[in-house]
C-alpha cells in the first residue's frame, strides 16, 4: 500500500513539473512582450521599456529565468521596480502585470470559490446521481427507469451553459425562487456561503447527476447479474444490503473512474458556472487575465489547476485501491 | 501479498479418508433394498421421512420468444443425511428447479407453481421477508464457480462472518470465532491468516472450500450443491467431493447435488433423478439408476462416459441436441434423439407423453418411457457396450 502511494506520488509530481515547464514556455511563445505590456501603449520610452525588462530579468537567459521562477515558488523572490523593492513571499508566482498584486495572493482568494463549487458538485453527483442510478438498475425496465433514462438524454442534449443561463435568468432574477449566486468565505459565514452557492450547485449538480445516474445504472445492472450477488442473496441478506453493500461496492469502480476524468472537466466547466452566477472563482480570473494577456496570472492559474487535477487523480487512485483490494497488487 | 501460501499443499492431504466408502457409511445409507421394496409408492426411493419434498413443481418465465417452462411437474424428496443427485444436460432445468427451492428467482418474472416443503413448511408463495430467513439458514447453496461466486472485494472471513450474522444476532468476535472454526473444518490450513485474505489470494480448491464453509456456517438442514466441482481440476474435484461427504456425515444434512457428471453421481449420490427438458425421466436409488437404468436417455448418459477399458474406442455421444424449451417435440421430449423409438408400436413416442411409472410395475424406481422390454434391451444391448 505504501509503495503504491509512493509510486503515485512520484508520477503526480512529474506531471506538475511538466506543466510548470510547459506554462513557462508559454511565456516565450506568446505573441506578446511582457515588458511592452507593462510599459503600456502610451508614454512608453525605450528607456523605461529596457528598465522593466531588466527588473523582470527578461534580459537574462531563458533557462536562468525558469530557474528563478521555479526557485521563487519554494524560496520567494524580490523584484525591484524603479528603485522600489517588492517582496514576493513563498510560494512566489510573480506579480500581476495589470494589478501589480502578487499572483499567489490573487489565487488564494479565488481558489476556495472554485473548490467550494466543485466539491458541492462532487457530493451531489456521487450521492444523488449514484443513488438514482442504483434504483433504476434495480427497477430495470419499469416506467420510472425509462423516464429517468429518457430525461438524461434530453438533459445531455441541451448545452450546459444554456440550462445554467436560463435558470439564472428565470429562477434567480425574474422569479427569484432560488437565491442568486454569490460567494462568502465559509470561515466568515457558513450560512451565507451555503446560500450563495446552492443555486450553482443545484444547476451543475443536477445537470450532471443525470449522467452519473446513467453510468451507475449501467454499472449496477452489470454487477447485479454477477454470481456473487446471487451468493449474497442465497445467504439470506436483505435486498438493501445486497444492493448497497455487495453490488454498490463493485458498481462504484467504473463510476469512480469517470469521476476522476470528470473532475478535470468540471474544473474548466466551472468557468461557465462562475461567469453565469457571478462567482469570483479561478475560472473568472482566467477569463480576465486572458483578455489582458496577464501572463503571470495565467501561468499561476494553469499551475494551480494542474496541481488540483493531479491531487484529485491521486485521490481517485487511493479511493480505487480502498474499494478494490486487487488494485494494490498491479 | 498474492503468493499462494505453501500450506496449499495440504489440499492434497485432507479428506482422503473418504476415498473408499467407510463401513459405517454403508450402514447409514438408509434401509436395505429389501426394506425399500416394502415401502413402495412413497415419493422417496429410500422410504425415509423426507426433509425436502418437491411436488409437481413448475417454473415458467417469459422470454423475448415466449414463455419458457424450464421445469415441468417435477417431484422428488430428500431425507436428512441422504444425497440426491439431479443429473441432466445444460438447460434440462436442474439448476432452475433448485433455485426455486432457494427462492432465488426474480419474483416478478417467474411463475412457480406446485409445492416445495422444507421440514413440512411450504416455500412456494412465501413472502420475500419470510424466505430471507430460510435462505442461508435452513437451506444453503454451494455454487458452481467459486471464483465468480465469492465477492472479490470482501475478505473471505468477512463473507463467512456476514453469512453467520445474518441469521444469528451475535457480536463480530463470536461470528469470527465461528468462521475460523468453519475454515478449519473444511480443511483450510492456517485459518487465522486465511480469514483476512481476499478470494483472489486463494487457489481454486481453497476457494471452493471457503464457499462450502460459508454455506455450512449456519448448520443448514439442506445443502444444494450446484455443480460444485465443475470449475475445479480433477484432483481437487475428488477432494471437494470427499469433503462434502464427510461434512454430511458430521452435520447430517440433506444434500441436493446438481451435476452432469455421472462419475460424481456414483461417488456421492444415494438417490438419482435424471432430468430431460424440464421433466424427470428417471428416478430411483443410485444403485437402481446406475446399475439398472430403464430409460434410453440414461443409457445415453452412461454410454458417453469414457472408461479406461475402452480407452481406444470412440466415445458414444447422445446424437442431436437438447430440444428448445420453447418448442418441445410432441410426445416424449427425448424422441428425436432416441435410437429405440421404432421399437414402440404405433407412433406413441411422437404422440403421447409417457408417464413416470415404476419400472417393474411397482416400486420406487420410476422412469418415463414407452418401451415395454426396457430391462431386456438394457441387459442385452446396452450393458455389454458399457463394459
Amino acid at each position: 500500500m505504501l509503495y503504491f502511494v509512493a509510486r503515485r506520488l512520484v508520477s503526480a509530481l512529474s506531471v506538475v513539473l511538466v506543466t510548470l515547464i510547459a506554462t513557462f514556455a508559454l511565456f516565450f511563445v506568446a505573441p506578446t512582450d511582457p515588458a511592452a505590456a507593462i510599459c503600456g501603449e502610451r508614454n512608453c520610452t525605450m528607456e523605461r521599456y529596457n528598465e522593466i525588462k531588466a527588473n523582470l530579468h527578461l534580459d537574462r537567459p531563458k533557462v536562468q529565468q525558469f530557474a528563478e521562477y521555479t526557485a521563487g515558488i519554494f524560496v520567494g523572490r524580490t523584484f525591484e521596480t524603479s528603485g522600489v523593492k517588492q517582496e514576493c513571499t513563498v510560494p512566489c508566482l510573480g506579480f500581476s502585470f495589470k494589478s501589480d498584486r502578487p499572483v499567489t495572493e490573487m489565487l488564494k482568494t479565488r481558489l476556495p470559490v472554485t473548490v467550494s463549487l466543485v466539491a458541492g458538485y462532487a457530493v451531489l453527483v456521487l450521492t444523488i446521481g449514484v443513488f438514482v442510478g442504483s434504483m433504476a438498475a434495480k427497477r430495470r425496465g419499469t416506467l420510472g427507469d425509462r423516464a429517468l433514462m429518457s430525461s438524461t438524454l434530453i438533459m445531455s442534449s441541451v448545452p450546459y451553459y444554456i440550462v445554467a443561463l436560463m435558470i439564472s435568468l428565470y429562477l434567480t432574477i425574474l422569479y427569484p425562487i432560488l437565491p442568486r449566486g454569490s460567494y462568502t468565505p465559509i470561515s466568515e459565514n457558513p450560512g451565507k456561503w451555503f446560500a450563495g452557492l446552492i443555486t450553482p450547485w443545484l444547476v451543475i449538480g443536477i445537470y450532471n447527476c443525470t449522467q452519473y445516474a446513467r453510468y451507475s445504472r449501467g454499472s449496477m445492472v452489470e454487477t447485479l447479474s454477477e454470481d456473487y450477488i446471487r451468493t449474497a442473496r442465497a445467504k439470506g441478506l436483505s435486498d438493501r444490503s445486497v444492493t448497497y453493500k455487495h453490488a454498490l461496492r463493485s458498481g462504484l469502480i467504473p463510476v469512480i473512474t469517470i469521476f476522476g476524468l470528470d473532475i478535470a472537466a468540471s474544473l474548466s466547466g466551472a468557468i461557465f458556472t462562475e461567469r453565469i452566477f457571478d462567482l469570483p472563482g479561478l475560472g473568472n480570473l482566467v477569463l480576465q487575465s486572458l483578455e489582458t494577456y496577464d501572463l503571470p496570472v495565467i501561468m499561476g492559474t494553469v499551475l494551480i489547476a494542474s496541481v488540483v487535477l493531479v491531487a484529485m487523480n491521486f485521490l481517485v487512485d487511493v479511493m480505487y485501491s480502498l474499494i478494490d483490494p486487487r488494485v494494490r497488487l498491479s | 501479498m498474492s503468493t499462494p501460501a505453501p500450506e496449499d499443499r495440504k489440499d492434497t492431504m485432507v479428506g482422503t479418508a473418504a476415498g473408499e466408502p467407510a463401513p459405517d457409511a454403508a450402514a447409514k445409507r438408509g434401509p436395505s433394498i429389501a426394506t425399500r421394496e416394502k415401502r413402495q409408492g412413497t415419493l422417496n426411493p429410500s422410504g425415509e421421512t423426507p426433509y425436502l419434498v418437491v411436488e409437481d413443481l413448475t417454473v415458467k418465465f417469459p422470454t423475448a420468444d415466449g414463455v419458457v417452462s424450464a421445469v415441468n411437474g417435477l417431484s422428488y424428496s430428500v431425507p436428512l443425511g441422504r444425497t440426491l443427485a439431479i443429473v441432466g444436460e445444460s438447460g434440462s432445468g436442474k439448476s432452475v428447479s433448485s433455485m426455486a427451492v432457494m427462492g432465488l428467482h426474480d419474483r416478478k418474472r417467474t411463475k412457480i407453481t406446485g409445492s416445495i416443503r422444507l421440514g413440512g413448511d411450504e416455500i412456494v408463495g412465501l413472502p420475500e421477508n419470510e424466505l430471507m430467513k430460510v435462505r442461508g439458514d435452513a437451506v444453503a447453496m454451494v455454487f458452481q464457480d467459486p471464483q465468480s461466486s465469492l465477492h472479490p472485494l470482501y475478505t473471505v472471513g468477512n463473507q463467512i462472518t456476514e453469512a453467520y450474522r445474518v441469521h444469528h444476532k451475535v457480536s463480530k468476535d463470536v461470528a469470527k470465532k465461528r468462521a475460523l472454526e468453519m475454515l478449519d473444518l473444511v480443511g483450510i490450513p492456517n485459518p487465522i491468516r486465511r480469514f483476512k485474505q481476499y478470494p483472489h489470494e486463494f487457489s481454486g480448491g481453497m476457494r471452493q472450500r471457503a464457499m462450502i464453509a460459508m454455506g455450512l456456517v449456519n448448520d443448514p438442514k439442506l445443502v444444494i450443491a450446484d455443480e460444485p466441482t465443475t470449475a475445479l481440476d480433477v484432483t481437487v474435484q475428488a477432494q471437494i467431493l470427499d469433503l462434502l461427504n464427510n461434512l454430511q456425515k458430521e452435520f447430517g444434512s440433506a444434500i441436493v447435488l446438481i451435476t452432469h457428471d455421472l462419475g460424481v453421481v456414483a461417488e456421492m449420490a444415494d438417490d438419482v433423478l435424471v432430468m430431460y427438458a424440464g421433466r424427470c425421466v428417471e428416478y430411483g436409488t443410485a444403485e437402481d439408476v446406475l446399475a439398472r437404468p430403464r430409460m434410453p436417455y440414461t443409457w445415453g448418459l452412461l454410454e458417453s462416459i469414457p472408461t479406461v477399458s475402452a480407452a481406444n474406442e470412440r466415445l458414444q455421444p447422445i446424437k442431436g441436441l437438447p430440444p428448445s424449451l420453447l418448442s418441445l417435440p410432441s410426445g416424449c421430449s427425448f424422441n428425436p434423439r432416441c435410437p429405440y423409438k421404432e421399437r414402440v408400436k404405433g407412433e406413441r413416442c411422437t404422440t403421447e407423453l409417457p408417464e413416470l411409472l415404476p419400472v417393474d410395475g411397482a416400486g420406487a424406481h420410476t422412469s418415463r418411457c414407452h418401451l415395454h422390454d426396457k430391462a431386456s434391451i438394457y441387459e442385452a444391448e446396452v450393458a455389454p457396450r458399457l463394459g
